[in-house]
């Protein structure tokens, strides 16, 4: 353990030494973090990792991100977080994998998950958008929404129907396909805020080399299985010190504004950053004690105490606030316009935090279920996806 | 050794403690002593201390501890948390042997080991606000032959200890006296409490001759060290305790069917039971959180025990509540096992201060010293 600790400490400063990210292009140092093995340390050597225990990352970031490295999951996320480790899991051959994800790793290629639809939100196995066969090639056609960076995206991570006869779960497939292809049209979706981080994206007969299928027809629930416990450990698993993170921006406008001071909100703010540290302390204990694994559905109470206490944070702060913090700045903001805005736009935007990448209602049904070993609910969809009663 | 990395030894005691506690406490255990005098074996405490050694797991072994750390007594208390087990580890474990391994005193080297070999047992007889020690709440003096005079209220495991580790104020200043709780000059009259298993009295001392523990030089601070680690292990009580009640409260929802279903299936009662698990477990790190903390010196002592109490108190509170309601009408019978861990959870959470007290601290060690080192960006309107 000490030993593998080492190696990934003295490869991450041969990198930052021989790649100073200050000075070298993002592409060119990404590229050698990936070459050393420190894009994923629990993944093979040769794509990015070098087959060590996950918790050994921590390792590696400490070094590269002192060094001025950036967080890779703030420029890639879809790629970084969700992208990697299904095509390291489920990709047909190595040569594949590795033509992913080194451009991946490098930013190069941006990826994007295409998985819910008007239709299929929280229920998401239930989703309608087709693949159907055509030779080695598969067609695909329908609609998906809440896509982010679909605009700039290369690869999509995409979950399609490919036999609408058989129960829901089990009619799935998983692909990937290029955004660049013809028949895929990204339309940005304009949200509460004002921006657009989203998009719809429509799928009219475009094409799909079968060699670009992740896991089994009919396997695509399975592997999308993947995808979102490390979304979810992505969304509540970030590494932080005590009073990081969101909580910052509230204590931060406490210690800023004396004058707008009251006895009750201090008790508020005060119950609000022991959450925050308690939720903090439990995903060290969690990192601290992970193994060579994958993410577990523990993930989820990160995701959905990070997501509520973000709510919380921000009602607070306009709270706080008062009639200040009714104004706003722009409804029209730039296209690339930092979605860390001021507090009011981070109020806006915290309300979805509880929706994407799986409600609180999710969430707390795969506690119950998955950690818990509580009974699921009775069902109404259990036969053929076609008979299922939509609308 | 990494903050919430347990060794092998540490799983090893604890699942020894588990086994112990499995066969020694629990609720049959807890309902044949709860209303006797003592209310507790005395012959499973002597096992506790002599055949299980895990009354001074943190104690060094020149003072007949163990040698271990804080991290292996909070697990070992967990595990007996979680079966209730009765006897005074309050007084005695979390409060007596931890201000005696702190000080320096004569009694300290006569008492520790026997109370660490359950030979003995200790109360703590120094009044605290949510606490935190003040000198100006002791109502016991001292005269120049160490002759103690005063009452002190509630303390917790006070009636059937052998041994009173009193504050007393004399001529030269505030000192920690250990008193022969069965000897001359003692009166104790045991009070009812809410939770049976964890019984006080009111003791009077009249000229009762004391031992110096901690003088002048270091008695504050030896109170507060024991106060500190007093709230870290209750914290870590309060874990073990929570845990028992929310399995008790899955598998209730697991097998009692209503409406031709189990309980559990129903998202009212299944995300109640999810909201209890995220509670626990935000608990488990505070509480271990603070037990490294002393033990490493990782986190202030003052900050991580309150985030520790803040924390555990309101979850254990939550769970034992929410634990009567996921059971509905059996569990408000005396014959379940509900509200012993309910009374046990009302009680801890008053103890050495409520969750609101130490909230209360917490806010004065982070949000009355925070500084803005940048101004939060607040739309203004313009632009």
């Amino acid at each position: 353990m000490t030993s593998d600790a080492d190696r990934v400490a003295d490869l991450a400063r041969r990198v930052v030494a021989e790649h100073d990210p200050n000075t070298v292009p993002l592409p060119e140092y990404l590229a050698a973090c990936y070459d050393a093995g420190l894009s994923w340390v629990q993944f093979p050597e040769g794509m990015g990792g070098l087959g060590v225990s996950r918790g050994l990352q921590a390792v590696a970031d400490r070094i590269l991100q002192g060094a001025g490295g950036p967080v890779p999951l703030g420029l890639n996320p879809m790629g970084y977080g969700m992208a990697a480790p299904t095509i390291r899991e489920h990709a047909q051959d190595d040569v594949l994998k590795k033509s992913w994800l080194r451009p991946l790793a490098t930013t190069e290629h941006i990826w994007c998950q295409l998985f819910s639809e008007p239709g299929a939100g929280s229920d998401l196995a239930g989703l309608a958008t087709t693949a159907v066969a055509d030779g080695a090639e598969w067609v695909v056609n329908g609609q998906k929404v809440w896509t982010s960076l679909a605009h700039r995206a290369r690869w999509g991570l995409l979950l399609a129907r490919t036999n609408p006869d058989v129960p829901k779960h089990k009619g799935l497939t998983y692909f990937v396909i290029d955004m660049h292809g013809p028949g895929v049209e990204a339309r940005p979706l304009r949200q509460m805020t004002g921006q657009a981080e989203f998009n719809e994206v429509y799928f009219t007969d475009a094409r799909i080399p079968d060699a670009h299928r992740l896991g089994g027809v009919g396997d695509g629930w399975r592997v999308a299985m993947t995808t979102l416990m490390n979304e979810r450990s992505a969304l509540g698993g970030s590494g932080n010190r005590r009073g990081a993170g969101p909580i910052a921006d509230a204590v931060g406008l406490w210690a800023a504004r004396p004058d707008l001071r009251t006895p009750v909100l201090r008790d508020r703010l005060t119950q609000l950053w022991l959450r925050a540290e308690a939720q903090r302390l439990t995903s060290e204990r969690s990192r601290a004690t992970v193994g060579v694994g994958g993410p577990g559905p523990e993930g989820s109470i990160g995701k959905m105490v990070g997501a509520e206490l973000n709510q919380q944070m921000y009602e607070w702060c306009m709270d706080f606030l008062g009639p200040e913090g009714i104004l706003y700045h722009t409804y029209n903001p730039a296209e690339d316009a930092d979605w860390r805005g001021p507090i009011q736009q981070r109020f806006l935007r915290s309300r979805a935090n509880t929706i994407e990448g799986g409600t609180s209602e999710v969430m707390r049904n795969i506690l119950g279920e998955r950690v818990l070993g509580l009974p699921g609910d009775l069902r109404a969809d259990t036969m053929a996806w076609k008979e299922i009663p939509r609308g | 050794m990494a903050e919430f990395v347990f060794t092998d030894e540490q799983v090893q005691l604890r699942s020894a403690v588990r086994k112990f506690a499995g066969e020694q406490a629990g609720e049959t255990a807890a309902r044949r002593v709860m209303e006797s005098d003592p209310p507790y074996d005395a012959a499973v405490w002597a096992r506790l201390g002599a055949e299980l050694g895990v009354l001074g797991l943190s104690v060094s072994e020149a003072d007949g501890g163990a040698g271990g750390t804080l991290v292996d007594q909070a697990i070992a208390v967990e595990e007996l948390g979680a079966a209730l087990t009765c006897g005074p580890l309050f007084g005695t474990v979390y409060l007596a042997i931890p201000a005696l391994v702190a000080a320096s005193g004569a009694a300290r080297a006569e008492l520790l080991g026997d109370l660490v070999e359950g030979r003995r047992t200790a109360a703590f007889a120094v009044p605290d606000r949510a606490g935190v020690f003040d000198p100006a709440l002791v109502t016991v003096a001292v005269d120049g032959d160490g002759a103690l005079t005063g009452t002190v209220v509630r303390v917790v495991d006070g009636g059937a200890a052998d041994v009173l580790l009193v504050a007393a104020t004399g001529p030269d200043g505030l000192g920690l006296y250990a008193v022969d709780a069965t000897g001359p000059g003692v009166t104790r009259t045991a009070l009812g409490t809410l939770d049976l298993t964890r019984p006080q009295a009111v003791v009077e001392f009249a000229g009762a001759p004391g031992t110096l523990v901690a003088g002048p030089d270091e008695a504050e601070r030896v109170i507060t060290q024991a106060l500190q680690v007093g709230a870290a292990l209750l914290a870590a009580e309060q874990v073990g305790a929570g845990q028992h009640l929310l399995d008790l409260a899955v598998d209730y929802a697991k097998t009692r069917l209503q409406f031709g279903r189990p309980i559990g299936s129903f998202q009212a009662v299944k995300h109640k039971l999810a909201d209890m698990l995220v509670d626990l477990e935000h608990a488990r790190s505070a509480a271990y959180h603070s037990a490294w903390a002393l033990t490493d010196g990782t986190d202030d002592p003052a900050v991580a025990t309150s985030i520790a109490q803040a924390v555990a108190s309101a979850a254990f509170s939550r769970i034992a509540r929410d634990t009567i309601q996921v059971l509905g009408g059996i569990g408000f019978t005396w014959e379940h096992q509900a509200h012993l861990y309910f009374k046990r959870a009302s009680t801890d959470a008053a103890l050495l201060g409520s969750a609101e007290a130490h909230r209360g601290r917490v806010a004065e060690l982070v949000l009355d010293t925070a500084t803005a080192d940048r101004d939060p960006w607040v739309a203004t309107g313009l632009g």
